[in-house]
């Protein structure tokens, strides 16, 4: 066990005051690793949330500036950073809430030739992003390497994340065979998105790191929670791992990481 | 087994009760902690706290100014 100081005994308090967290709990939680990738609408609370709780070392992956209209939910930028770099816009903010942490700042895009390589340095990954190429990309790379991730994705009310536990409890792909047709995904003047619809759902994913970690209660894993902000009904979809999934199955087709076209949604080049 | 104390009279909730979760963290099961305490908020709250977490509260002492808790690690 570490030798706390005043301050940290203070500092995180709420967490050792917590029957399933404990002094033992923020001793793990001090000794984590967790990679965020994306640091935008559900990287930013999950990265300010992660930093304040004391996880320990906090990778934080984006290879974008800080523009105007990330603002209105990307909360760990200001109106100062417009122009920045994400990744140090976002570490700026983690190393000020709480100085005890490390952040390694990755200022770049994630692709088939760099990602395992960095997130087999981590104990979580969290799926911050906000394109399919990408999420099928840190699926298959988690099942590769074998580390736990939280998926999590947003548009206008709705949000939805699930848990994946790789080769043990249903992956992405399990559920969601491959990445939708470019037409279907919905165009920019169509993808407006409610702020803080971004904050609940990131924070559910922060919350399930933080669980990891500390090995507290039960992870969202083989459920898929869906909620619609406009009614503000939750609800978990029961989802099993599929013996057919291209990826964790038993005769998996897809068995090394390829780079797909990115539908991603980029207003200042349209 | 092993007994150790610590004093908890100049903390203020909830640092009374984390105090006492360390020094409970560092004792192995069946361990004493004996806890001085004052009364009030601190008497009250402390020993029940540690009962929710399945320790053991051997006997509370009236010590005039203070309290004295001996808890038992489960």
């Amino acid at each position: 066990m570490r030798n706390y100081t005043q301050e940290q005994l203070e500092r995180y308090s709420r967490h050792i005051l917590l029957k399933d967290v404990g002094v033992e709990g923020q001793d793990k939680l001090l000794d984590g690793k967790v990679l965020i990738i994306g640091a935008g609408g559900l990287g930013s609370p999950a990265a300010l949330y992660l930093a304040a709780a004391g996880v320990g070392t906090i990778g934080i992956v984006d290879g974008d500036r800080v523009d105007l209209s990330n603002l209105q939910r990307q909360i760990a930028h200001y109106t100062k950073d417009v122009g920045e770099w994400k990744t140090e816009s976002a570490s700026e903010k983690m190393v000020a809430i709480n100085p005890d942490i490390k952040v390694i700042q990755y200022n770049q895009y994630l692709d088939a030739s760099n990602i395992r390589g960095i997130i087999r340095e981590y104990d979580f990954i969290i799926d911050g992003t906000d394109n399919f190429a990408t999420k099928f990309l840190i699926n298959d790379a988690c099942v590769f390497e074998n580390i736990l991730f939280s998926h999590g994705g947003i548009l206008r009310f709705d949000g939805q994340t699930m848990t994946i536990d790789p080769n043990k409890t249903a992956c992405y792909r399990c559920v969601f065979n491959a990445p939708p047709p470019a037409d279907l995904v919905p165009t920019c003047s169509q993808a407006g998105v409610l702020g803080a619809v971004a904050g609940m759902l990131g924070t559910v994913q922060a919350a399930e790191a933080l669980k990891f970690l500390t090995r507290a209660g039960t992870l969202l894993t083989n459920r898929l929670l869906i909620f619609d902000a406009l009614t503000m009904d939750f609800r978990t979809v029961k989802i099993e791992k599929n013996d057919n999934c291209p990826v964790c199955g038993s005769h998996p087709t897809v068995t090394e990481l390829i780079d797909s076209p990115a539908a991603v949604c980029d207003l200042k080049s349209s | 087994m092993s007994v150790e104390s610590i004093d908890i009279t100049m903390e203020h909730c909830p640092m009374t009760f984390v105090k006492a979760k360390l020094a409970l963290a560092r004792l192995n099961r069946g361990d004493i902690l004996e806890v001085t305490l004052k009364g009030g908020e601190p008497l009250e709250n402390v020993p029940r706290s540690a009962a929710e977490e399945g320790h053991k509260i051997l006997s509370i002492e009236d010590l005039g100014e203070v309290h004295l808790i001996r808890i038992e690690k489960n």
